[in-house]
């Protein structure tokens, strides 16, 4: 692993993007302006969406990002340009963590543009503050990053990658306690939530909401948040095999 | 002379029990230009990623440049060029180029030497997106170019590529033959293959003849390397 390389490849994702301004556009203005158009669905109910807005929080950049890495990876492993690197002297690692820091980046711009808009401008009050609102949508997208990366080497073509987000993604957003408090679902989607990422991502943001201080329940959610990016980056660096 | 590349008994079976190469042994002698010819889906493609330890072998063995395909050491000494065009569409050529210098630890003199030998100096500000495909194919070439690898594989290097500027790479291949450097260049077309300091013709995952041109020519009492390539394709049969 080398810190040169690692900063190379972040630095080299991040110039593929700024190059394609109409994706930096899509992924800087489509969260914000669906809790922008939320509000104004929930205008005669404003409690209603005060609590659900911070949710969005945690799951739009998750889905946004998880996307965006699986086509980005993707497109890696198919075009040849995988196959020139991992003949290089270049370390997997290197590769991983390049990916992960441009995304984290990208995230947490993203992230914070969000919060601006829902907690400036359309003055969402969450009572934990600002700080761990964006702290919990940061890691709710490294999380997508995470998955994304893993889930790319599932995927033989483009058109594959874009359905796992309805197959994996969407069933976490039905059971992670966003359309019912997850106490009131069946029970075997109780422990299917259990285990499922966004469950942890969507309650951090429920925790900020409804909590002045940071709980320890908080702290819980955000680092098995972490744990899953982690194990995802994990397993999707054993995805990317030098031979094939 | 020292063997590049020493070849023996390798079949690929890739996946769906696919058999890609049967039994192929060959050795390969440093500093010359050998050309893998054959019709596409012969199995040069499979060879060639073999030689650079990107696809796993099922049986025999393969020896570069002293160690075993694949070995860690061999990663600074391997130039690879894929099939595809293999850079990144969304960036301009130099900074496709700075990328993988820096990832073999290269500096900003070697970009500006292969821009130069691939005659891409005029468009090197441009976007890789907006190329044609023939200089997608020499910015590709660019790439595997970068720090003078002592072996340069190169997957059908010329596709697309005008006539004049063909026989120029073909003049910069024979450069760094001249200068030690060992090359493997795959085509499938007949008239670079006279170019070659030896062949290997390969058919059907086999590897069918080896030589150089005037021998391949001479044994089939042929003119060209084409017409010698179809006789032993009849003869292989």
């Amino acid at each position: 692993m080398s810190p040169v390389k690692t900063i190379s490849t972040a630095a080299r994702v991040i110039r593929q993007l700024t190059h394609d301004p109409r994706s930096l556009a899509l992924l800087f203005i489509v969260p914000p302006t669906l809790i922008t158009i939320l509000k104004y669905v929930f205008q005669d109910a404003t409690m209603t969406f005060d609590h659900i807005a911070p949710m969005l929080l945690g799951i739009f950049p998750l889905v946004m990002m998880f996307l965006i890495t699986s086509i980005a990876t993707l497109r890696e492993r198919t075009s040849g340009t995988l196959d020139r690197l991992m003949v290089s002297p270049m370390s997997k690692i290197d590769f991983i963590f390049g990916y992960a820091i441009a995304f984290l980046l990208v995230a947490l711009i993203q992230a914070s543009i969000t919060s601006f808009v829902m907690l400036g401008l359309l003055q969402v009050t969450v009572l934990g503050g600002t700080l761990p609102a964006l702290v919990s949508a940061v890691l709710a997208a490294f999380l997508g990053t995470a998955i994304g990366l893993f889930m790319s080497a599932f995927a033989n073509s483009e058109f594959q990658a874009i359905q796992f987000m309805p197959a994996f993604i969407f069933p976490q957003l039905l059971v992670c306690g966003l359309f019912v408090a997850r106490e009131q679902m069946a029970k075997p989607l109780q422990w299917f939530s259990d285990v499922m990422p966004l469950t942890y991502s969507v309650d951090a943001m429920k925790q900020v909401t409804f909590h002045s201080t940071w709980s320890g329940t908080l702290t819980r959610d955000l680092a098995v948040v972490l744990s899953f990016a982690i194990a995802a980056l994990v397993l999707g660096a054993l995805t990317i095999r030098r031979q094939e | 002379m020292q063997s590049a590349i020493n070849i023996k008994n390798l079949s690929v079976i890739l996946g769906k029990g696919f058999t890609a190469l049967k039994n192929v042994s060959v050795e390969l002698p440093q500093g010359q230009v050998i050309g893998f010819i054959g019709p596409s889906g012969a199995g040069k493609t499979t060879l060639i990623r073999s030689i650079v330890g990107r696809q796993s072998i099922s049986q025999g063995s393969i020896e570069v440049l002293g160690m075993p395909a694949g070995a860690t050491k061999l990663r600074s000494k391997i130039g690879y060029m894929p099939q595809s065009p293999a850079a990144y569409l969304d960036l301009t050529i130099r900074q496709n180029l700075h990328y993988f210098a820096k990832m073999r630890g290269l500096d900003k003199t070697d970009v500006e030497t292969v821009i130069k030998e691939t005659h891409l100096s005029k468009q090197a500000g441009q976007l890789v997106s907006s190329l044609s495909g023939g200089q997608k194919s020499r910015v590709s070439l660019a790439i595997a170019l970068l720090g003078r690898p002592e072996l340069l594989v190169l997957d059908e290097p010329t596709v697309g590529v005008d006539p004049v500027l063909r026989r120029q790479l073909w003049q910069l291949f024979r450069e760094l033959a001249d200068k030690g450097s060992t090359l493997i260049v795959s085509s499938h077309v007949m008239d670079e293959a006279g170019r070659c300091d030896s062949l290997l013709l390969i058919r059907d995952g086999e590897l069918i003849a080896h030589g150089t041109p005037a021998e391949l020519k001479q044994q089939t009492d042929t003119k060209s390397v084409e017409d010698s390539f179809l006789v032993l394709v009849e003869k292989s049969k």
